[in-house]
């Protein structure tokens, strides 16, 4: 029988292997976007799996919100990056010291 | 049991499709693994009866991001080795933080199985309807109580729009068709138009 546990293991996982992502990939900017991606997801399971479990449709909602969010910043963050690379040339993390920080 | 078999189905891909994600030495098809990804989520979502977010998960994710992920990938012309350079210098300390990460997790919900902390009771202010479907739910739902949000949604999506096209728009100096908005304003009739009176047979000279 399937219950919110499954769904919690699930989408632990997801998120491990997000930030699993960021670790690996800690050069390529765009895979380190899709880990975020992938990050996100599984936050939206859990709230899509919580609003079954406690039968409320909040959580639902709330999902809707998140994938907003997610999408807006997709938008943004391959914006940078696209001008980023204009001017350099390159994405690879380690070459972002412009701002000396 | 054809739910938990499809639970099964939906739950290995979706993770399976996770690792290819991140593992894949071509960020293109990291892109089509995600879209796999999605996919399968959005499967795991209508599992519960949630098929309102599971088809805005498609939509959204698969016909915009997954898109624009892929538009970006194959414009840039990156050295995608030359960006996998650490990956096996960062594999150790990763796995051991995945590893961390996942155990704590686990642990947490191994803990909230053997009895979960009562921190209050639900109000069910926002429970589904039982005659209407998801979708009418959520639109009861999120137009009656979360309609400020829902604006405020928008307006994010509105500024992350107009952010995206202001740092990507490439401003190009005496283009054809330019327009100088100024001075189309300042111009009057009194300047740009004359009176003559010219002899017959004769030209004008402007």
């Amino acid at each position: 029988m399937i219950g919110i546990e499954h769904y919690i293991v699930v989408s632990a996982i997801l998120f491990v292997l997000g930030v699993l992502g960021i670790f690996l990939n800690r050069k390529n900017i765009i895979v380190i976007l899709m880990a975020i991606e992938l990050i996100l997801l599984s936050v939206n399971l859990q709230l899509v799996a919580f609003s079954a479990f406690l039968g409320d449709l909040v959580g639902q909602v709330f999902a809707m919100f998140v994938l907003t969010v997610a999408a807006g910043e997709a938008a943004v963050g391959l914006a940078i990056l696209v001008i980023y690379f204009r001017g350099r040339g390159t994405i690879a993390v380690d070459d972002v010291d412009r701002l000396k920080g | 049991m054809i739910q938990t078999l499809a639970f099964y189905l939906f739950a290995a891909l979706v993770i399976a499709s996770a690792v290819m994600v991140i593992m894949a030495r071509n960020p293109v098809h990291s892109v089509l693994w995600l879209i796999l990804a999605f996919f399968n989520a959005a499967g795991l979502m209508v599992l519960v009866g949630a098929e309102f977010i599971a088809a805005l998960l498609l939509i959204v994710y698969v016909g915009a991001v997954a898109v624009l992920f892929l538009f970006v990938v194959m414009m840039l012309d990156i050295d995608f080795a030359e960006l996998r350079a650490g990956f096996v210098k960062n594999f150790p300390l990763g796995i051991a933080i995945a590893l961390v990460l996942a155990a704590e997790l686990i642990f947490g919900i191994g803990a909230y199985q053997a009895g979960q902390l009562e921190l209050g009771v639900a109000s069910g202010v926002a429970a589904p309807a039982l005659d209407a479907s998801n979708t009418a739910s959520i639109g009861a739902v999120l137009y009656r109580d979360y309609v400020f949000l829902f604006e405020a949604a928008g307006i994010i999506l509105l500024v992350a729009m107009v952010g995206a096209i202001v740092l990507t728009h490439r401003r190009t100096e005496n283009a054809r068709g330019q327009q100088d908005i100024s001075r189309q304003v300042r111009r009057n009739p009194d300047e740009a138009t004359v009176m003559k009176q010219p002899e017959v047979g004769r030209g004008v000279d402007l």
